[in-house]
């Protein structure tokens, strides 16, 4: 386990380097993901250590998103001030994206099942 | 005596776990057990999602004891900080999915880079109309990407991430309880779309429910997680940019 978390964060480090260094716009930790994939793209799939690792980890997600989330009561007021903006924003544009992805996806896929 | 030095006591000792981390941690722990047993109890139900339930009992806590963020977010830190190795983890389940990717390479990701900018574009135009300040135009723009890259995003945006996180939750609430109808209503039946739909516009919550129905839309929607993150991180720089916000 403590093997598998050390490769995740060198991977992490790695990635908010290059991000840092080129002056990318991405965080590090995505740029991580990527290094990660070409890592177990050469090592032709996961440990068995790296499979269980990450299967916990992303298995309780969502308790990684709450401190992050309790950052609400900071916002209070920007979220009581554009009620209106967020409420009509998020609905339309979740169905818009939905709708254009779904759509678009099934009719250039449609010749290979 | 007793009765006078009792209530200093503990006193003493809350004024102590105030100022170190560990309160915050436990809290953060224990609220997260308790919404996970209801989520189980109610079989899943939507208004019980467990991320929302602790985030409106932990707030809820941090307003009634007049708790700064500052101060809870000492040990919360510590809970947010694996956010960045779990992002690193998704890489895991993509290369689980390589071989499905390759073969639908080119209609993965015309539909995947279509719903991003749909989904940053119109969210930002519609609060920029609606008389949102820019700092909230621009923490709105990763709103359909999952929690630990949209909070990346906003900060490197120069965004609100925790306004982030909220908006990221809205969305996956709200696409989770609106994938299935819609999709009916549309006629998108192909599962891989319905997967790399769910994935692309509300992420990991709209993700859960698709597979409760499919195991290829799951596989297809665990996949649009990740490559939304990484596709919106490069595009949502250039679109603020090019919308002049």
């Amino acid at each position: 386990m403590i093997g598998a978390i050390t490769l995740l964060l060198v991977c992490q480090l790695i990635g908010t380097i290059i991000a840092h260094a080129a002056g990318w716009p991405i965080p590090g930790p995505v740029l991580g993901l990527v290094l990660m994939l070409v890592w177990l793209i050469i090592r032709r799939g996961p440990s068995d250590q790296m499979q269980a690792t990450t299967q916990t980890l992303l298995r309780n997600l969502g308790l990684l998103f709450v401190p992050a989330g309790v950052g609400i009561v900071n916002e209070l007021g920007v979220l009581r001030a554009n009620a209106l903006a967020i409420a009509v924003a998020i609905p339309i544009s979740t169905l818009l994206a939905l709708g254009v992805t779904g759509a678009l996806m099934q009719y250039l896929a449609r010749s290979e099942r | 005596m007793v009765h006078n030095l009792m209530p200093h006591d503990l006193y003493n000792v809350w004024i102590y776990l105030q100022s170190g981390p560990q309160l915050g941690l436990i809290i953060t722990l224990l609220v997260w057990q308790g919404a996970a047993w209801l989520d189980r109890r109610t079989r899943h139900a939507a208004w019980s999602n467990p991320i929302m339930v602790s985030i409106a009992v932990l707030a809820a806590i941090l307003l009634i004891t007049h708790t700064s963020y500052h101060a809870y977010f000492r040990g919360g830190q510590y809970v947010q900080f694996l956010l960045g190795p779990a992002t690193v983890a998704l890489a895991v389940p993509m290369y689980a999915n390589l071989a499905t990717m390759r073969r639908n390479m080119i209609p993965i990701l015309v539909a995947l880079v279509a719903g991003s900018v749909t989904a940053s574009v119109s969210a930002m135009m519609i609060v920029h109309w609606l008389g949102a300040p820019r700092n909230v135009v621009i923490s709105i723009a990763p709103k359909s990407v999952t929690t630990p890259i949209a909070m990346g995003i906003a900060q490197d945006l120069g965004g609100i991430p925790s306004l982030t996180a909220v908006f990221v939750l809205m969305t996956g609430v709200f696409g989770g309880l609106v994938c299935l109808p819609l999709f009916k209503a549309l006629r998108i039946t192909d599962r891989r779309a319905q997967g790399l739909a769910g994935g692309t516009g509300a992420h990991g919550l709209a993700t859960a429910r698709l597979l409760l129905e499919s195991e290829t839309a799951g596989a297809f929607g665990g996949l649009a997680i990740g490559l939304n993150g990484l596709v919106t991180a490069i595009l949502a720089p250039i679109l603020v940019r090019f919308l002049g916000f």
